[in-house]
C-alpha cells in the first residue's frame, strides 16, 4: 500500500510539470505580442514596454518558464493586468466558493444518485425503474447551464422561492447545486444500478434470500456494501468534473467563483489571472484523482481480505 | 441467429464470420427499442439539418435566420412564429433549423478529429508498449488533468472564438479519452492466442495491427464515438454560451441561449427552445450509444 502511494505520487510529478508547461504556453501560443494584447491595440509604446518588463517577456523562454514555475510553487502567479492586485489574492476567496459549490454538488449527486440507483436495482424492470432511468438519461443529456436557466425561470422568476443569482445565503445555494449536480446524480444512479444488479445476481445473495433474510436487509446490508466499490471511483471523478463544470454554473448564476474569474479574465485578456486560475483548478483536480485512486485501492484491499 | 444458420446450411460456402456477426449485431440492435428510437430521431435530425443547411445558405423558404423585425420582437410561440421571436424579432424556429447543421457538424467533426489522432496513439501505445507507451500515456495524463471543458476553454482563449477553433479545442480535449480506451482494448486483443500464432507465422506488425487488432477493437471505438458526439455537442454549446465559441449572429444553439438569458423576465421561450433541442439531440445520441454498446458487447448484457 505504501509503495503504491509513493509510486502514485512519483507519477504525479511529470503530470504536474506538464500541466505547468501547458498553462505557461497559453500566453506564448497566442498570435502576436502578449504585451500588446494585454495593453490593447491602441496602447502607447511605453505601456507595452512596461508590461513586457513586468512580465519578463524579454527573457529567453526557458528562463521565463523557470521563473513561472518557481513562483507558482510559492503560490505567486504574478499580478493582474487589470488592477495590479496579486493574482493569488483574486483566486483565494473564489477558490473556496468554487470548492463549496463542487462539494455541495457532489453531496447532492451522491444522495440522489445512490437513492435512485438502489430503488431502480431493487425493482428491476418495474415502472419506477424504467421511469427513474428515463429521468436519469434526461439528466445526463441536459446541458447544466440550460438546466440552470430553467431553474431560475421556474423557481426564482415565476415562483420566487429562491434568489436567481449570487452565492452564500441558503436561498441562493439550492438552484446552482441542483444545476451542477444533476448530471452527476444521473451518472451515479446508472452506475449504482448496474453495479447493484451485478451483485444481486451473485450466489451469496441467493443464499441470503434462501435463508429468509428480509429483502431490505439483503439490499442494504449484503448487496450495497460490495456494489458501492466501483461507485466510489465515479463519485470521486464527479467531484473533479464539478470543478470544471462549475465554470458554466457560476456564469449562469453570477457566482463569484474561479470559473467566472476565468471567463471574465479571458474576455479582458488578463492572462496572468487566467493562467493562475486554470492552474489551481487542474492541480486540485489531479489531487482529487490521487485521493480517489488511493481510497479505491484501500476499499478493494479490504474486500480482498474479507 | 436462426436465419443465419439456415443460410449457412443451404449454402456450400461457409459464411464469412464477420458478416454473421454483423447480422447478429443488427438483430440485437433491433430488439433494443430505445436504441432504435435514438437511431430514428438521429436519422430524422440528419435530414432536417441538411435541409436547414441548404435553406440557410440558398434560401428555399425565403426566411433568413438573421432577418430582424423589431415590430415583432420578444413574441411568444404562435402560428406565425412556432417557437416565438427573440429580442431582435428573429424567428427562433428558423434559427434553430438553420443552426442545426452547425451543432451536429461541430459534434461530428470534433469527434472525428479526436478519433483520427486518439485511435492511432492508443493502438501504438498498447501494441508496442515500453517507453513509447509511457511517453504517450503521460502526455495523455497531462491533457486529462484539465477537468471538463477547462482544456477546451484554455485553447479557445488562445485561438479566439470561432466555429473551427471550437471544433479543434474540443477535439484536443477528447484525444486522451480515445487513446485510453483504444489502448486498453489493444492490450487485451494483443494477448489473444491467435495473435501470438499469427506473429509466430511471421506476420509483420502493420499487418497484425490493421487485419487483426483493428477489427477486434472496432466495437469500443464505435460505441465511444457515438457517446462522445453527445459530449462534444454539450461542450460546444457550453463554450458558445459563454461567448467564447461560435460567435453571433450565427444561429448556434448555445449562442442563442446566451442571447436569450438577458430576456428571461420578458420572454422565457428564447432560452427554452434551443436548450430543449440540445437535450433531444444529445438524448438521441445517448440512447443510440447505449443500445450500440449492448448490441456490440452481448457479454455485458445479462
Amino acid at each position: 500500500m505504501t509503495t503504491f502511494i509513493i509510486r502514485r505520487l512519483l507519477q504525479l510529478i511529470p503530470v504536474l510539470l506538464g500541466v505547468t508547461v501547458l498553462v505557461f504556453s497559453l500566453m506564448h501560443l497566442t498570435p502576436g505580442n502578449p504585451a500588446v494584447i494585454m495593453a490593447g491595440e491602441s496602447a502607447p509604446e511605453a505601456t507595452v514596454r512596461a508590461i513586457e518588463a513586468r512580465l519578463g517577456l524579454n527573457d529567453p523562454l526557458h528562463i521565463q518558464y523557470f521563473n513561472f514555475l518557481t513562483n507558482a510553487l510559492q503560490l505567486d502567479f504574478g499580478v493582474s493586468i487589470r488592477d495590479n492586485i496579486p493574482v493569488f489574492d483574486h483566486i483565494r476567496p473564489r477558490f473556496f466558493i468554487t470548492m463549496e459549490l463542487a462539494i455541495y454538488g457532489t453531496i447532492f449527486a451522491v444522495v440522489f444518485g445512490l437513492l435512485v440507483g438502489i430503488v431502480s436495482a431493487a425493482r428491476q424492470y418495474s415502472f419506477s425503474d424504467v421511469a427513474l432511468m428515463v429521468v436519469a438519461l434526461f439528466g445526463l443529456s441536459m446541458p447544466n447551464f440550460w438546466l440552470g436557466l430553467m431553474l431560475i425561470q421556474w423557481f426564482a422568476i415565476e415562483l420566487r422561492w429562491f434568489a436567481p443569482t449570487g452565492w452564500g445565503d441558503p436561498n441562493q445555494i439550492a438552484l446552482p447545486v441542483i444545476a451542477l449536480g444533476t448530471a452527476g446524480a444521473a451518472i451515479i444512479a446508472r452506475m449504482t444500478r448496474s453495479s447493484m444488479l451485478d451483485v444481486l445476481s451473485q450466489d451469496y445473495i441467493r443464499t441470503a434470500r434462501a435463508k429468509g433474510v428480509k429483502e431490505r436487509i439483503v439490499i442494504f446490508r449484503h448487496a450495497l456494501k460490495n456494489a458501492l466499490i466501483p461507485v466510489v471511483t465515479v463519485i470521486g471523478l464527479q467531484f473533479g468534473y464539478f470543478l470544471g463544470g462549475s465554470i458554466l454554473t457560476e456564469s449562469v448564476f453570477a457566482i463569484n467563483g474561479l470559473g467566472r474569474l476565468i471567463i471574465d479574465s479571458i474576455l479582458q485578456r488578463d492572462f496572468p489571472v487566467v493562467q493562475g486560475a486554470i492552474l489551481v483548478i487542474s492541480v486540485s483536480f489531479v489531487i482529487v484523482n490521487l485521493i480517489v485512486d488511493i481510497s479505491y485501492r484501500f476499499l478493494n484491499k479490504r474486500v480482498d481480505l474479507n | 441467429m436462426a436465419v443465419v444458420s439456415k443460410e449457412s446450411a443451404l449454402e456450400t460456402k461457409p459464411v464469412n464470420p464477420r458478416v454473421k456477426s454483423m447480422k447478429d449485431f443488427y438483430e440485437r440492435l433491433k430488439k433494443n427499442k430505445s436504441a432504435l428510437v435514438g437511431f430514428y430521431v438521429l436519422l430524422f435530425f440528419f435530414f432536417v439539418s441538411i435541409f436547414g443547411a441548404i435553406d440557410a445558405n440558398y434560401g428555399i423558404t425565403g426566411v433568413s435566420s438573421n432577418a430582424t423585425n423589431l415590430t415583432a420582437k420578444l413574441q411568444g410561440p404562435s402560428a406565425e412564429y412556432w417557437f416565438g421571436t427573440d429580442h431582435l424579432g428573429r424567428d427562433i424556429f428558423i434559427r434553430i433549423l438553420h443552426g442545426m447543421y452547425i451543432t451536429l457538424g461541430v459534434g461530428f467533426a470534433a469527434t472525428f478529429l479526436a478519433g483520427l489522432v486518439g485511435v492511432p496513439l492508443g493502438i501504438i501505445s498498447g501494441y508496442f508498449g515500453g517507453w513509447v507507451d509511457t511517453v504517450i500515456m503521460r502526455i495523455m495524463d497531462i491533457l486529462l488533468a484539465f477537468p471538463g471543458i477547462l482544456l477546451a476553454l484554455a485553447i479557445v482563449s488562445v485561438l479566439g472564438g470561432s466555429t473551427i477553433n471550437v471544433t479543434i479545442a474540443i477535439a484536443i480535449g477528447a484525444v486522451p479519452q480515445f487513446a485510453r480506451i483504444v489502448r486498453g482494448s489493444t492490450l487485451t486483443t494483443k494477448k489473444l492466442e491467435y495473435v501470438d500464432a499469427i506473429r509466430a507465422l511471421g506476420a509483420k506488425n502493420g499487418k497484425i495491427i490493421f487485419q487483426h487488432i483493428l477489427p477486434n477493437i472496432m466495437s469500443p471505438i464505435i460505441v465511444n464515438t457515438t457517446l462522445f458526439i453527445a459530449t462534444a455537442i454539450l461542450s460546444a454549446a457550453g463554450l458558445s454560451f459563454l461567448g467564447l465559441g461560435v460567435q453571433p449572429p450565427t444561429p448556434e444553439w448555445g449562442a442563442m441561449l446566451n442571447d436569450g438569458r438577458n430576456y428571461m423576465y420578458q420572454a422565457s421561450h428564447i432560452t427554452f427552445f434551443p436548450g430543449m433541442m440540445i437535450v433531444i439531440v444529445v438524448l438521441a445520441f445517448n440512447l443510440f450509444g447505449d443500445g450500440l454498446r449492448d448490441a456490440l458487447d452481448p457479454k455485458m448484457k445479462k
